[in-house]
């Protein structure tokens, strides 16, 4: 039924002779919201690259529908990820322009639209993220979760098939990290595109994923994968479980995950 | 190139507007601005609908045109009937009008007028000037504190900035000087061999070398190489907070920062003066010897003769006081520096600019003494 987005093949991730992560296998599936967890230092964010085409993989293949991204020339790699948007960890906005120009930059380079236009969805993209009004202001003159929020405007300007996230609540407070995750959600189902969230925030995992893939440190490997939930309840790694549940073996069994997950 | 269609229909008080085709990117909108008009100027209307099966493939485009209906229709106070549409872009758009819109934070576009702008300019330089006075401040309690042993700097950081700033320096210093005492060389040369004086090239090059040009070139060189470094270093510093991070740890950013980099290039900057005047001297020799019929021991001589341990002198304090401006300058602008990229690429510029301005100006006030002193 579902239709396979991203699958990754036997990916084997180094730099240089040190091996991060080896015969990573597993499917993004079309309308997904998908979590790539682990602990610090295991290759999320490594993966990640690798997905979005900022790092050659040493061995394996990043498939997005059939197509092999690594095996094609990078013309064809740079029309297959013309339809990908990412949020990077800080929101990476370039310093020495305002919002509007931000969020703009995308789309004057894909189209032939003209700048009343453009600046129409600027105001959109910008609304639809909470930020409506901060077209003139330049990034450094907002806080830490605008910024964010407003990376993520920009990621979203080509309306996007595949959104990746980069530790999309790393920094921020409990609450707005709730109101990015919300936003993720509705933007999930309204915009139908398929969302890739390297996280190791347990709160959003629960929230928002219902699939997930664990990247292991000790073993670098992929140990187990599925919807954050039932990997919770049934895996078999004690490492999956012991990431899910704090380090606390005996969370597994209380309620208290629970109640948070359908908080 | 896509094909989409507007239209409208009215039903008593009710507006249906119906949207067809495919509305993406690349599609060549119909015109609004008639329903536009008509929600404005209508005011029999009181309900506005739309419907969008018909509608294909959609995108921005598409929720960009229902959003400037939409605006359009409830700041006339009609009523906007969303249920028929979709559910996505009904999520799509209680997400735009979930935050309302902050009209405080537009920003104001002035032109000034010429009068304004000089207003606005000079207090600005007014500002600056306050600025550096309190870094110069700052920096003499610091170091005045460093020479009670009351602040410190790593003597290791000392030595890795004398390394990056004096050899490394080197290749560019030689081939600048090498260059400037030939283009000596050949300027004077032009002008004395008139006379059949070419032997005073010798004394040209080598007492422009060793009272002017080596220090100034040294200097210029240095500031763009050192200065601009030392206000990239520390903006990026900033940047990142390391600044504040060593001021929580209770070390004096002046102290543990600037000091070590301004003692770095008073030690270096003579040493690289002499140098440099050594090279010019060859330079000039080269094409003296070669061009103009002068020996080399005449050449030799003469500049032996010519140079006097107070012309190295004048060069060496030179030198040191271009020194102690670039890594002034070079620190201050990276003090200063704002929390961004684009502000570390402001502060190098600054700090160079800052820095041959100081130096230039410098030059100038210490020629004019030894001149009046008569050395």
């Amino acid at each position: 039924m579902a239709e396979a987005c991203i699958t990754v093949k036997d990916l084997t991730m180094t730099y240089g002779d040190f091996v991060i992560q080896r015969n990573l296998n597993f499917t993004i599936n079309r309308g997904d919201v998908f979590i790539i967890m682990g602990g610090n230092g295991c290759g999320k964010t490594t993966l990640l690259r690798h997905m979005i085409g900022l790092k050659a993989p040493a061995q394996g293949d990043v498939c997005y529908g059939d197509q092999g991204l690594w095996q094609a020339d990078p013309k064809t790699r740079q029309s297959m990820l013309a339809r990908t948007g990412v949020l990077f960890q800080s929101g990476a906005l370039l310093s020495s322009m305002t919002l509007a120009e931000n969020v703009a930059l995308p789309i004057t380079e894909a189209t032939h639209l003209s700048a009343k236009k453009v600046r129409e969805i600027v105001s959109y993209k910008l609304a639809l993220v909470g930020l409506a009004g901060f077209e003139d202001y330049y990034p450094s003159e907002l806080s830490g979760g605008m910024q964010k929020r407003a990376g993520l405007a920009r990621a979203m300007a080509l309306d996007p098939e595949i959104l990746f996230f980069d530790e999309p609540s790393a920094g921020l407070d409990p609450i707005t990290a709730k109101l990015l995750d919300d936003l993720i959600l509705s933007l999930s189902s309204s915009l139908s595109a398929t969302i890739v969230v390297v996280t190791h925030d347990l709160d959003s995992i629960f929230a928002i994923g219902n699939n997930a893939v664990f990247l292991d440190a000790e073993t670098r490997t992929n140990i187990d994968w599925g919807s954050p939930q039932k990997l919770l309840n049934e895996s078999t790694h004690a490492n999956v479980i012991r990431f899910l549940t704090r380090g606390d073996q005996a969370g597994r069994n209380s309620n208290n995950r629970q109640a948070r997950s359908e908080a | 190139m896509q094909s989409c269609e507007i239209s409208s229909k009215r039903q008593q008080q009710v507006l249906d507007i119906a949207f067809s085709g495919d509305w993406v990117m690349d599609a060549q909108l119909p015109p609004l601005d008639a329903l536009l008009t008509q929600l404005e100027t209508d005011k029999t209307l009181q309900t506005v609908r739309f419907s969008i099966q018909a509608v294909g493939r959609w995108d921005s485009m598409l929720v960009t045109e229902l959003i400037k209906l939409i605006d359009c229709a409830s700041g006339n106070g009609l009523q906007v009937d969303k249920t028929t549409l979709p559910t996505a872009i009904q999520g799509l758009l209680t997400l735009v009008y979930a935050v309302p819109e902050r009209t405080d934070a537009h920003r104001n576009q002035q032109h000034n007028s010429w009068s304004q702008a000089l207003f606005v300019a000079s207090g600005k330089a007014i500002a600056h000037g306050k600025e550096m006075l309190i870094f110069v401040g700052e920096m003499a309690v610091s170091t005045v504190a460093t020479l009670r042993g009351q602040a410190h700097f790593r003597r290791q950081d000392l030595w890795l900035y004398i390394q990056e700033c004096g050899p490394s320096a080197l290749p560019i210093v030689t081939l600048i000087s090498l260059l400037v005492g030939l283009i000596l060389a050949f300027v004077g040369a032009v002008q004395l061999s008139l006379f059949g004086a070419q032997i005073y090239i010798a004394n040209l090059v080598s007492l422009g070398m060793t009272r002017e040009m080596g220090g100034l070139m040294t200097a210029i060189i240095m500031s763009g190489r050192t200065g601009a470094a030392y206000a990239a270093q520390i903006g990026t510093m900033h940047v990142n907070s390391e600044i504040d991070a060593l001021k929580t740890m209770n070390l004096d950013p002046m102290a543990f920062l600037v000091l070590p980099r301004m003692l770095a290039l008073i030690i270096i900057m003579p040493l690289l003066c002499l140098y440099a005047d050594l090279m010019g001297i060859i330079g000039g020799g080269f094409v003296t010897v070669n061009f103009f019929d002068v020996s080399l021991t005449e050449y030799l001589d003469r500049t032996a003769s010519a140079v006097k341990m107070k012309d190295f002198t004048i060069g060496f304090v030179k030198c040191s006081v271009f020194g102690i401006l670039i890594a002034l300058s070079g620190c201050m602008r990276g003090m200063q520096c704002g929390r961004s990229a684009s502000a570390v690429g402001d502060a190098g510029t600054s700090a160079v600019v800052t820095a041959i301005v100081f130096i230039v100006v410098a030059d100038s006030v210490m020629t004019i003494i030894c001149n009046r002193l008569g050395i």
